[in-house]
């Protein structure tokens, strides 16, 4: 056998391949079929249960399928849901919410009351596994009667509603799911969203149908198809090759480069994750000059414009401008000379450096190594040697639960109801497994807080708890992130401030 | 009958690898960083709710209980639930198994049809520029990383010249009249060439990607081989007899040379399989090495010793096969 690759051969080859690479590519000119580059994969379809529960990511796909008891809105303000209306009794014994009428699960059958209350029941059962146990089982011993649900509060919790639009505060159909089980749900899940799951392949997408008779309104896009693509080189190729009409989550120097370039639309706007640095109340941090100074000698703007081609807000406390808490009047300057003096006090200096270690994820988030190299260098110039250990995100998990973070460690906090007890209540509460600044002082600032009823009294309570950690420098809150999202010219993409990419908030250009 | 033999012996050193394997990675994967419990908890989870979950996975035992717990259930076929997703780690991976075995064997094809293609073509060219011109080709395939072929081939086949998909198995508005997970084999028995194309476009850059650097082996090795046969007397008698040299190369040099090629396959096909985790990755194929990520990313521990085992017992699979075929292509071996 004799083999010949001549000019005829190489053409026949070429159109073989042309014909085999043009099975199947989206056209680019009529958007029919919404095609989203997600960032992160869908492990399971059940929203109230498990490690998927709690990612702040998926959510987003979980919204376009499932409604929360409460819709949050894209500003993250609450608005009737499935509940069109909540509250408490006048003395805080019971809570009232009324459902909404004339809403139809995925499968035709018709959403209840008895929906709601099997739904918050099921949370609250630790046998379930949902991971929010804690917050739903302060509710208990629901009736219902119409379309009004009535529970008994068996300890008050002031954020019980901000739950039902935050994590695992899904409404799931009781009738289909004691039909199916657990097992019958995952293969195919139902719920009241705006879009309905028609096809899913584990690790590579799903496609959603438009739900015709969803009561918000039927979704612009008829079908959308979400793939997942972890890999942010891979996600900018989809978007810029056509494959796909929208991606997020890009490196910014990527983000303003597609986006001058013309070809694609860009939306960045600042969302509730926030970049912060835990102190650990151990060694050196037990000095409150080296906190201070710590604090001082860092340029956070800077860090902003240089490293994140400006996509951050600078923060001083672990609330964002959105959350209830938030008071403009406590700011934290970038002060190197008195960090420089502070330090003296305590006998240090650029020739006598005080030293400690502080811990990091590398590519968790954008920059987030060179943050804490930048961060690190200036700190070198106050007179702060600090040793920079990296780490995976889960190793920080477990080091935060045991209370063994380094004296200091990078982390970032996503909050997206905005309230104060989901940001500083839990990140600085010493016996939150979330925290590592065990000092008693804050713990008794806190404590009352929790179960504080009068709202005003309760947001001025945890203003002053942040003015106090910004003046003892309990913690370094340093930037609100900024989430970039690129669209093909045919589509609209309204962001979520949440993070959520929520596709019922596209429409055609 | 010695055959018969090393086969018996090659099998229970099989099982007792596959125990050693399990061993390790039962122990190391508890060890290393990273509790899954602590990664699932929200904000204000109180030591109750630690415990309460610790105990949910089963994880509140010791790691010679659980490891006994987790034995058991293998040997009867239960490879646990994962933790993240709650389904069967058996039904999960097994699921995901074809698809990952059809890219590694396209791979495979690929690189032993480049690779072969090379080896013959330089040494039918010998001593000219297009052998030299093979020799760096094959250089550059080997010397780059299979990563990175995959974000050259995405940037030239994906960006600038986008021909061919970039992520994904299948396209997903497609109806897929399939039994098994096995898309491209069922889509070619069916003799459905429109699943067919759409598969091989998905699948043709993550395959090369694997390919490339497994090619410029393949074309070395064969090369190297074929080069030493044809200085071999029977070489030099055929062509005296007056064989055009193609007939030489492919017909009297060929088949003595391609026995260490074949061995070379046989093990580098497992680093193949190895290669597609990342790979798998970077071009979203929903096979078990993007499973093995994503396990990995949330310490899904009964998922992550799932995967794990069933790459062992594909790695020594396809030894022992190699070590058979070798032994039947081997007349020296066959008859001990």
């Amino acid at each position: 056998m004799t083999m010949h690759l001549n000019r005829r051969n190489l053409l026949q080859l070429s159109a073989a391949t042309v014909a085999l690479s043009a099975a199947g590519l989206p056209a680019s000119a009529q958007i029919d079929e919404l095609v989203i580059a997600y960032n992160v994969t869908l492990p399971s379809w059940d929203p109230t249960v498990g490690p998927s529960a709690v990612n702040p990511t998926i959510q987003g796909i979980y919204q376009s399928v499932f409604d929360q008891f409460i819709l949050q809105q894209p500003d993250l303000a609450p608005a009737p849901g499935l509940l069109t209306e909540w509250g408490w009794n006048e003395d805080r014994s019971k809570v009232v919410m009324t459902v909404r009428e004339g809403v139809t699960w995925h499968d035709g059958s018709p959403f209840t009351a008895e929906d709601v209350a099997w739904s918050l029941e099921r949370a609250a059962n630790p046998e379930t596994g949902n991971p929010i146990n804690f917050i739903w089982s302060t509710l208990g011993n629901f009736t219902v009667e119409g379309n009004t649900v009535t529970a008994d509060v068996l300890r008050f919790e002031p954020t019980i509603f901000k739950w039902m639009y935050f994590l695992t505060g899904y409404v799931l159909p009781k009738a289909y799911y004691e039909r199916v089980g657990a097992e019958g749900f995952e293969a195919a899940p139902v719920g009241t969203g705006p879009y309905m799951v028609d096809s899913f392949e584990r690790n590579a997408f799903v496609r959603l149908k438009a739900n015709p008779n969803y009561w918000g309104g039927k979704p612009e896009f008829d079908t959308v198809t979400i793939k997942f693509v972890p890999d942010a080189a891979s996600r900018v190729a989809e978007v810029e090759s056509g494959n796909s009409h929208v991606t997020l989550e890009m490196p910014y120097e990527e983000y303003d480069r597609l986006r001058q370039g013309g070809a694609l639309t860009g939306t960045a706007i600042p969302i509730s994750d926030i970049g912060m640095i835990f102190l650990n109340d151990i060694d050196v941090m037990l000095d409150p000059n080296v906190r201070k100074a710590a604090v001082l000698a860092i340029d956070k703007q800077l860090i902003i414009d240089r490293l994140l081609s400006g996509y951050g807000v600078k923060i001083d406390t672990l609330q964002t401008p959105e959350y209830d808490a938030f008071d403009a009047a406590i700011s934290v300057p970038y002060d190197p000379e008195q960090a420089m003096a502070l330090l003296a006090a305590s006998g240090y200096g650029p020739d006598n450096p005080v030293k400690f270690t502080i811990q990091t994820t590398r590519g968790f988030k954008p920059k987030d190594y060179e943050m804490i190299q930048a961060i690190v260098g200036m700190w070198r110039k106050v007179g702060i040697e600090a040793e920079i250990e990296v780490y995976e995100i889960a190793k920080h998990y477990e080091l935060r639960a045991a209370d063994t973070l380094a004296p200091a460690a990078f982390y970032n906090w996503g909050n997206s109801v905005g309230d104060p007890t989901t940001s500083t209540g839990f990140a600085m509460f010493g016996p939150s497994p979330h925290s590592v600044w065990d000092g008693e002082d804050l713990i008794a600032m806190i404590g009352p807080l929790w179960g504080e009823a009068d709202e005003e009294k309760r947001i001025a309570g945890w203003k002053a708890v942040d003015a106090y950690i910004a003046e003892n420098a309990l913690v370094i809150p340093l930037l609100q992130y900024v989430q970039p999202i690129l669209a093909a010219p045919g589509v609209t993409v309204t962001p979520h401030a949440s993070g959520a990419l929520l596709p019922a908030l596209m429409t055609r250009s | 009958m010695p055959l018969l033999r090393a086969i018996l012996i090659r099998l229970a050193t099989t099982a007792v690898t596959l125990l050693g394997v399990a061993v390790i990675v039962f122990v190391v994967i508890r060890v290393v960083p990273g509790n899954p419990i602590a990664m699932m908890l929200p904000p204000g989870a109180t030591e109750d709710d630690i415990a309460r979950l610790t105990a949910l996975y089963g994880l509140d035992k010791s790691i010679a209980e659980q490891f006994a717990i987790w034995l058991s259930g293998v040997l009867r076929g239960d490879f646990g639930t994962s933790i993240t997703t709650r389904q069967p780690v058996l039904s999960l991976v097994l699921g995901r198994l074809p698809a990952t075995l059809e890219l590694s064997v396209l791979a495979l094809l690929i690189a032993v049809l480049l690779g072969g293609l090379a080896a013959l073509t330089g040494t039918r060219a010998r001593g000219t520029r297009a052998e030299a011109a093979i020799d760096i080709a094959n250089g550059m395939a080997l010397s780059v990383p299979d990563f990175l072929w995959g974000l050259i081939l995405i940037l030239m086949f994906g960006v600038v010249w986008p021909v061919f998909h970039i992520s994904g198995r299948v396209s997903p508005a497609l109806d897929l009249p399939f039994a098994s997970n096995f898309y491209l084999f069922e889509s070619l028995v069916r003799l459905r060439p429109d699943l067919t194309a759409d598969l091989l476009a998905h699948m043709i850059l993550p395959a090369l990607a694997l390919a490339l650097p497994l090619a410029a082996i393949i074309g070395q090795l064969l090369k190297q081989s074929l080069k030493e046969t044809m200085h071999l007397d029977y070489v030099t008698l055929a062509r005296t007899k007056g064989y055009g040299e193609t007939h030489v190369i492919l017909r009297e040099a060929l088949p003595n040379a391609v026995l260490p090629t074949l061995t070379l396959i046989g093990v580098q096909f497992t680093f193949l399989i190895g290669g597609t985790v990342i790979i798998e990755r970077l071009f979203s194929y929903e096979g078990l090495g993007n499973m093995a990520i994503d396990a990995v990313i949330n310490r899904d521990l009964p998922l992550i010793q799932g995967i794990v085992i069933l790459f062992a017992v594909i790695f020594t699979a396809v030894n022992l096969a190699v070590d058979l075929a070798y032994a039947a292509l081997n007349p020296r071996l066959r008859h001990g």
